[in-house]
């Protein structure tokens, strides 16, 4: 692997560290990091972090911290955490950011599996899972809080307020002034930078090592296509477990010098979204739909003259907004009429979104429904799809500017090679690769062929423009019992693409045909019901209405009238489906911390509705055992109604 | 958790309470100390409310006296308890609905103004700095509190639990040194009630504030309060730990056996 060589930056700026320490010196004043604290929007500047973070850095090293061994980062994206990252690199440590809603018991596995020895952490919530799963874990002797709130009776001795922490820094760096300049020196690009586990929707996650390298050029080449600056903002607020937000969050912000905003906590994203209104975005494809549907929901409240003018200019902009975006030829009657728009309806509405200053927004991580991205798309904002993993540093294919198509996830990121294998198999190389999976060998020698591409897992194709298209996980394209293209996954994404449903599950891998469970989504639901005057008193009793089974069900006729017009997935029309009783959930195993269903997990649990679904009953018992948040167990059980969809007859497609 | 509990805070001597021919509470005496949660129950019309009705103010006994740190009142009046830094919560909702979340919260701080009123309108140098000041104060109970995302939401949009802590918010923002709260978890679910427990401790603990506290639930009241009373038909039938009382005779013939 060639490392370091595309970077083409003087000495120093290889690193992660490297680069904090030269946007402290030549452009100190310029905002870094901001946080939402006590109502008011707080700034540091590149200079106030460099120095926190060399502080935090000495105080690790008075602890004990060395070269070679990680930290565990836990808790909402916090200023001080995102610094604690750094303060891990300038030592040569190694930041392994752990998902801060995962329960002790998962967090046991990762802080054994990465030998984990400190650990930073952001208030008393984490502390007390720490405590919990200490004795089980003889290796973490230190763990730094950033909150002090509620931890004024903990008087252990390996607790340390992070204030305190710097404080101690600020001593051993008085008392060795070149001790930190020394280690940051030391630094290679070929270090690895940062440990991300795998969600794990298959057996136990793996510790993903990217070196600072793969990172660095991965953010460069986004910065290229986009034409990234330094005077963005980009609002921090998914899992810094994640790869995505170490990219955007983390390397871009450091390569590229623009300002991460942390909002003040999850529950005020939306309101801290549209305060700080980010050039730079990046969400699920979830969140762009929870958006629209609650714009959807209150224009259903507007007046008649404004809801009338609002889908009349969304009429407008579905005709020609696409269109506009991508520089094409319009005529001068639409742009007319799509200026208006942007005065009247589109202006307001991206304002109202927190998204009128967004120059690039991407979205990634699952499939994003045309329509949805559509609209986002005609109402001005510039919307596209990304496609990479965490063993990729979420960086393979991005779309160009003017080249966005909604089937397809883009054209190979610079410096990507896309190959694809004979089972369909998607194969990637390039600088962004891992070094490796941490302290497993076999995994790393068995998803790196011989030519050195990455086995990706997922199934696709290139089309004619040479862009990707993804088509499902490669191991779960099975055939139905005829020999046809199973891909469930496909068609689970076009039922998800209703706003009633949530999650879906697909079953029909050696079988006749296909049957589904469908989780409902309360909100959406909750409101049609509400509607319409439906009594219900909670999500199981909400999922058994007959009237909501109405509903779903014309949402799986309606997926089985388009599966029909493909030759392809004709086959794959869903015959039967039920509506499960309780959400799919990660707390109790049957989705992945990022909310991917684990479809093994989820058919040996519900093997007796599978076994109605395909047996041809009508009704279905069913207990189940579930996970309450604060660790409590309880049942729900249900009769489950079996619903039969209607199923359209293969089209024959013209030539 | 060990914490400090102080001297002798309030003295309720021998207080009888009547309206009209009714009684409302007869010959009643227990004190409360500083930095102590100190629960009153009882089945209800035993004049709970009024007992802590009286200790701020808002009734007055016609017999008994009421001994404030050190200070001896035949009648206490609702502005004395204010300023002496004795705030509520009530058992229906008292918040001014059509507001939002922070002025809610803000209007517990009037006490602490300064400023006249001309100097607010024209939002002067004494006026400005003290909004901003009295803004910062608020801005922490509401971090505190966990409602950061119902800033500005009127208070009348807010389910009901959250209402019940934006009133305890009110009452904090008067930074009290005594907090009466009013069945702070009627109406609410587990998890609700939970938080509220937590956020009533974290008050005690962080805030130092003595907590008395009217409340219905059984397991909460035995679970967070030092010390309890027990009345039944404006009569007190028992006072002491939690344990005590829980083994009382009395108690549990009166209170604790019908609902158990």
């Amino acid at each position: 692997m060639s490392l370091g060589t595309n970077t083409g930056s003087p000495d120093g700026l290889q690193t992660f560290p490297g680069l904090l320490f030269h946007h402290a010196k030549t452009r100190g004043d310029a905002p870094a990091i901001r946080e939402k604290d006590l109502g008011i929007w707080q700034t540091w500047s590149w200079s106030d972090v460099a120095e926190r973070v060399r502080a935090l850095a000495s105080g690790l090293a008075a602890l004990g911290f060395k070269r070679g061994d990680n930290l565990a980062i836990i808790g909402d994206n916090r200023p001080h955490l995102y610094m604690m990252i750094s303060a891990a690199q300038c030592l040569g440590g190694v930041p392994v950011p752990l998902y801060q809603d995962a329960v002790a018991d998962e967090m046991l596995f990762v802080l054994e599996d990465a030998a984990i020895r400190f650990a930073a952490v952001e208030d008393q919530e984490q502390v007390d899972k720490l405590l919990e799963v200490m004795d089980r874990a003889p290796l973490l002797e230190h763990i730094v809080y950033d909150d002090p709130r509620g931890m004024r009776h903990y008087n252990q001795p390996f607790l340390h307020d992070i204030h305190a922490l710097m404080e101690m820094g600020r001593i051993h760096n008085r008392n060795h002034p070149d001790f930190l300049d020394e280690e940051v020196a030391q630094g290679q690009a070929s270090d690895i930078s940062v440990m991300l586990y795998t969600s794990g929707t298959t057996g136990k996650p793996k510790g993903v090592c990217q070196t600072h390298a793969a990172f660095i050029a991965s953010a460069r080449g986004g910065m290229q296509i986009d034409k990234l600056d330094a005077a963005g903002d980009i609002l921090s607020y998914l899992p810094m477990a994640w790869v995505g937000d170490h990219l955007f969050s983390f390397a871009q912000s450091l390569v590229v010098g623009f300002t991460i905003n942390c909002p003040e906590s999850g529950d005020t994203v939306m309101t801290d979204l549209r305060e700080i209104g980010p050039t730079y975005y990046f969400a699920p494809p979830r969140v762009f739909e929870s958006l629209l549907t609650s714009v959807m929901i209150r224009m259903e409240d507007a007046s008649a003259i404004k809801r009338g003018m609002f889908h009349y200019f969304l009429g407008v902009a579905k005709r020609c907004g696409g269109a506009i975006l991508d520089g094409k030829p319009v005529g001068l009657g639409d742009r007319l009429l799509y200026g208006l728009g942007t005065l009247l309806v589109y202006g307001p509405l991206r304002n109202v979104l927190g998204l009128s200053r967004i120059r690039v927004a991407y979205t990634a991580g699952a499939a994003i429904g045309p329509e949805l991205f559509g609209f986002y798309r005609s109402i001005g904002i510039n919307l596209k799809q990304l496609y990479g993993q965490t063993e990729t540093c979420a960086y393979v294919c991005l779309q160009p500017d003017g080249q966005v198509k909604p089937s397809s996830v883009g054209a190979p990121a610079p410096g990507v090679e896309i190959k694809i294998a004979d089972n369909g198999e998607v194969l990637v190389k390039g600088p962004m690769l891992l070094k490796e999976y941490y302290r497993r060998p076999d995994a790393t020698a068995e998803s790196i062929d011989a030519d050195g591409y990455f086995l990706t897992g997922d199934a696709g194709f290139l089309d004619a423009d040479g862009h990707l298209n993804i088509i499902d996980r490669a191991k779960d394209v099975g055939k139905l019992a005829n020999g046809a293209m199973f891909a469930p996954n496909y068609i689970e994404n076009k039922l998800k693409f209703f706003q009633h449903i949530k999650e879906a599950v697909c079953f029909g891998h050696d079988r006749d045909r296909v049957c589904a469970f469908v989780n409902i989504d309360a909100g959406a639901v909750g409101n049609w019901a509400e509607r319409r005057g439906i009594a219900y008193s909670g999500y199981a009793d909400l999922a058994s209405k007959p009237r909501v089974h109405e509903l779903i069900r014309t949402c799986v006729d309606e997926v089985n009238a388009t599966l029909a017009q493909d030759a392809m997935v004709a086959d794959s029309q869903i015959h039967r489906f039920l509506v499960l009783h309780k959400e799919l959930d990660p707390d109790d195993d049957e989705l992945t911390r990022t909310r991917k269903v684990r479809r093994n997990f989820v058919a040996k649990k519900y093997q007796v509705l599978i076994d109605a679904l395909y047996g041809g009953k009508a009704t279905q018992f069913i207990e189940t055992e579930v996970k309450f948040e604060d660790g409590r167990r309880g049942k729900v059980a249900a009769d489950l109604r079996i619903i039969d969809a209607k199923t359209f007859p293969a089209v024959k497609q013209a030539a | 958790m060990s914490k400090k509990i102080g001297d002798v805070i309030l003295d309720l001597q021998n207080i009888s309470l009547r309206f009209g021919g009714v009684k409302a509470l007869t010959d009643i005496s227990f004190d409360v100390r500083e930095h102590e949660i100190r629960a009153i129950i009882g089945p209800n019309g035993a004049g709970k409310s009024s007992m802590l009705n009286v200790i701020n103010g808002v009734y007055h006994p016609q017999e008994g006296v009421i001994v404030f740190r050190g200070q001896e009142r035949k009648r206490m009046e609702p502005h004395h308890a204010a300023t002496q830094g004795i705030a509520r919560t009530f058992q229906n909702i008292a918040l001014f609905k059509g507001m939002s979340v922070l002025d809610n919260i803000m209007t517990g701080r009037i006490t602490r103004m300064k400023a006249n009123f001309l100097e607010h309108a024209l939002w002067l140098g004494r006026a400005r700095r003290e909004e901003l000041e009295h803004r910062k104060k608020v801005e922490e109970i509401i971090d505190f509190l966990e409602i950061q995302h119902i800033r500005r939401t009127p208070v009348g949009r807010l389910p009901y639990g959250l209402q019940k802590r934006v009133e305890l918010g009110r009452a904090l923002a008067a930074e009290p040194s005594m907090l009466l709260l009013d069945e702070p978890m009627a109406g609410m679910n587990v998890e609700e009630k939970q938080d509220m427990c937590r956020f009533i401790l974290d008050v005690n603990d962080q805030f130092g504030a003595t907590i008395v506290l009217i409340e219905h639930d059984m397991g909460v009241v035995m679970d967070i309060s030092d010390r309890v009373v027990v009345l039944d038909y404006g009569k007190k039938i028992g006072d002491g730990l939690p344990d005590e009382v829980k083994n009382n005779e009395d108690v549990i013939t009166a209170y604790l056996g019908a609902s158990h």
